[in-house]
């Protein structure tokens, strides 16, 4: 077990890596940067720009260093002081933003991940065992209506079901008289009701997919010769259910967290922008559309890292719990 | 248990000129088999009427269309949708359906333009009706519609949009462009998953490793942030064709590592399998192995796997354009129409604004199902 663990934590450098590298030449890619556009507004404001003017800022911003230079620097900074380097448009650390932001991306991220096991795993197990039941074809439909639906569409309808009907606004994270507030119980509590919208959202895609593997996995286990034995000695259908089948096939979903986690941040991502909630999304659309290199880079950078290293641990989680993985990677 | 079936049905295809015949009883192809099991599913059979019939519409579309997508109205912005009536106010039943007159009328309090439904103006549907010309592939001039109302009379089947332009014919023209980045897309994920798949498969060694971990890193970071990266990098200044292409390649770059992994799951494993040994001891060159016995064997996979793949980029075209870094006006796809219902004011007094999802839904939905149809006939001679 310790030497899998160390081998997948040490194979996370080289993919760090890898990841810093294609972040930084993507937000590279656009032709001009932050200064075109930035001149551009200065002189329609009517401040003549000079050439020398120019210059400075191009070496001040470090454009004018070519690309490796600039993304040995920001990595260096990074790995050295955690420091992610300036935004530009917002005047101000790109780690500030980072802060303000990311936790609540995580926040949502992790809570839609384990909503869509939570949801996912019963479900599975009850269209299982319930096959061709009024249920089972009740939560076949909803899954693939799930997997249908892309997630902006579903928070659309949602918005709007909601503005129409109710009159409620569902966007956002906070009510408005505790957006800029200091945290207390009451702020908790606000955040708590606005956000199940983001989880269901950004969730029904992922739990659809799980449910159709749980119950997959689940019907080629009932149909196993340990399950009749189990019945056949007198055990309670519920443990046959519980102790002896859901335990198998628990495990080719759990495997999945690989693709899930991904799925639910990318989901965040558009989501956010849809419902204007205050996570990393918006701020990444505005910052591409910006050229605001820093912030944009590091914003897909530790998006990107966080995934990869919440894979990691749910691989490690996994291997933990079923002996069988460790074993075959080693071999 | 597989090779021997494989086998057989390699023989049964290499000697099919040949005067005898191995077994008489039975001598359907791998493909036909196929089709039976495909059949079954019904899901899936309905899922191709759907995209059979989305896709000729697409082809079709300035026939199918009953205005002229790009046509403003200011008179007419913001008109519900007009659906045809069998009974009308007065409960006298038509054989052929119809629609009513629009006119239009300021709301005394507010002042906001009303359309009000004239129930005095009965517009009958008809068939094959003359309206605005097009062109047909670009080739062929034509003003013939599949339907409509004659004569200038309004008729917005679906709405209008905030400059009065046909939301029906919109939707219709948008399929053009949503329907077949999938496809051009998946070909190219194809190509890309078809020869690195095949490489890492076939060479083994560091070269698989490397690919492999490429593939693992590629599966593990979010997609959509880096899409939008991607897209946003696009110049605005780009023709629609252009961007078109451009988006089309980006949403491959990520999308191919499905194909690969099947293709080079499906190499090793038939590597090892007696027919493939065989055809080598008897001097097949590498090029043969793959074309002749390698690639037949794992092509129902691999269709599965790109029937799969079709949705998730139909998806990410539709996110793209809705956030407004993907295609942007006046190309129109269903990503872009949604654009407008960006907006919740104008959505919760406009809803129709959101029917080019309704689209979106069904065509991925059809492609799920096909998909699913296509994985249970993938191996015909399982069960």
């Amino acid at each position: 077990m310790l030497s899998y663990v160390l081998r997948r934590t040490l194979l996370m450098i080289p993919t760090l890596l890898l990841l810093s590298v294609l972040t930084f030449v993507v937000i590279d890619l656009p032709p001009g940067d932050y200064l075109t556009s930035y001149i551009t507004t200065l002189e329609a404001q009517g401040v003549r720009v000079t050439e020398e003017r120019v210059a400075a800022l191009r070496h001040r911003y470090a454009l004018d260093k070519p690309l490796y230079q600039r993304y040995a620097n920001w990595l260096w900074r990074i790995v050295r002081y955690g420091d992610f380097g300036q935004s530009w448009k917002w005047e101000k650390p790109v780690k500030d933003l980072l802060l303000e932001r990311l936790p609540f991306t995580m926040v949502i991220s992790i809570s839609t991940l384990i909503m869509t096991y939570l949801l996912a795993i019963p479900i599975g197990i009850y269209s299982a065992v319930n096959q061709y039941s009024w249920g089972d074809y009740v939560f076949t439909t909803i899954g693939f209506l799930g997997l249908a639906v892309p997630s902006f569409l579903l928070a659309l309808v949602l918005m709007f079901v909601f503005f129409k009907y109710f009159g409620l606004s569902i966007g956002g994270l906070f009510s408005p008289q505790f957006r800029d507030a200091p945290w207390d119980i009451a702020r908790f509590k606000d955040l708590l009701s606005h956000l199940w919208t983001p989880i269901i959202v950004v969730g029904m895609g992922g739990t659809a997919k799980l449910i159709r593997v749980m119950r997959s996995t689940m019907l080629d286990e009932l149909s196993k010769d340990y399950v009749q034995t189990a019945r056949s000695k007198g055990l309670a259908e519920f443990f046959v259910i519980t102790k002896h089948a859901a335990r198998v096939a628990i495990n080719p979903i759990i495997s999945v967290v690989g693709w899930t986690l991904p799925a639910i941040v990318s989901g965040e991502a558009i989501v956010a922008i849809v419902l204007n909630l205050p996570t990393t999304g918006p701020l990444l659309l505005d910052s591409l559309l910006a050229q605001d290199m820093y912030l944009s880079g590091s914003f897909l950078f530790t998006l990107s890292a966080l995934t990869i290293i919440g894979t990691l641990l749910s691989d490690l989680l996994l291997a933990w719990i079923d002996p069988r993985i460790r074993y075959d990677a080693s071999e | 248990m597989e090779t021997t079936k494989q086998t057989t049905e390699l023989t049964h295809l290499d000697m099919g000129t040949e005067p005898y015949e191995e077994l008489e009883t039975e001598s359907l192809s791998q493909w036909e088999l196929m089709w039976r099991q495909f059949r079954r599913h019904r899901l899936a059979m309905a899922g191709s009427v759907v995209l059979i019939l989305f896709y000729l519409v697409a082809l079709s579309a300035g026939f199918v269309a009953t205005q002229d997508p790009v046509q403003r109205n200011a008179k007419y912005a913001y008109t519900p949708p007009q659906l045809p009536k069998f009974i009308d106010a007065e409960g006298k039943f038509h054989m052929r359906p119809f629609v009513y007159g629009l006119t239009q009328e300021t709301d005394p309090d507010t002042w906001e333009k009303v359309y009000v439904v004239d129930h005095t103006v009965q517009h009958p549907l008809k068939l094959f009706v003359r309206g605005t010309p097009y062109k047909w592939f670009g080739l062929f001039q034509s003003n013939v519609h599949l339907f409509g109302v004659e004569g200038n009379a309004p008729f917005f089947l679906l709405g209008t949009d905030a400059l009065g332009r046909d939301m029906f014919s919109r939707i219709i023209h948008g399929a053009q462009i949503s329907l077949s980045i999938g496809l051009i897309g998946v070909f190219i994920s194809l190509i890309l998953g078809l020869a690195i798949g095949g490489l890492s498969g076939l060479l083994g060694g560091t070269v698989d490793i490397v690919i492999q971990r490429l593939i693992e890193f590629l599966i593990s970071i979010p997609h959509i942030p880096f899409w939008m990266a991607l897209s946003a990098a696009l110049p605005a200044s780009w023709s629609a064709i252009k961007t078109y292409f451009a988006i089309t390649v980006l949403l491959s770059l990520l999308s191919w590592t499905e194909v690969a992994r099947v293709v080079r799951g499906k190499f090793l494993s038939l590597r090892e399998t007696d027919f493939v040994a065989a055809s080598i001891s008897m001097g097949g060159s590498n090029w043969w192995v793959i074309f002749k016995h390698l690639i037949p064997n794992f092509l129902s996979y691999v269709l599965v796997t790109v029937s799969l793949t079709i949705p998730g980029m139909i998806l990410g075209e539709t996110s793209l354009s809705f956030l407004g870094i993907g295609l942007r006006p006046p190309a129109i796809s269903w990503g872009v129409l949604l654009q407008q219902a960006q907006n919740m004011r104008t959505v919760a007094l406009r809803p129709w604004l959101l029917l080019p999802g309704l689209f979106v839904v069904i065509a991925v939905l059809a492609f799920n199902f096909v998909g699913d149809g296509l994985r249970d006939a993938a191996d015909p001679y399982a069960d």
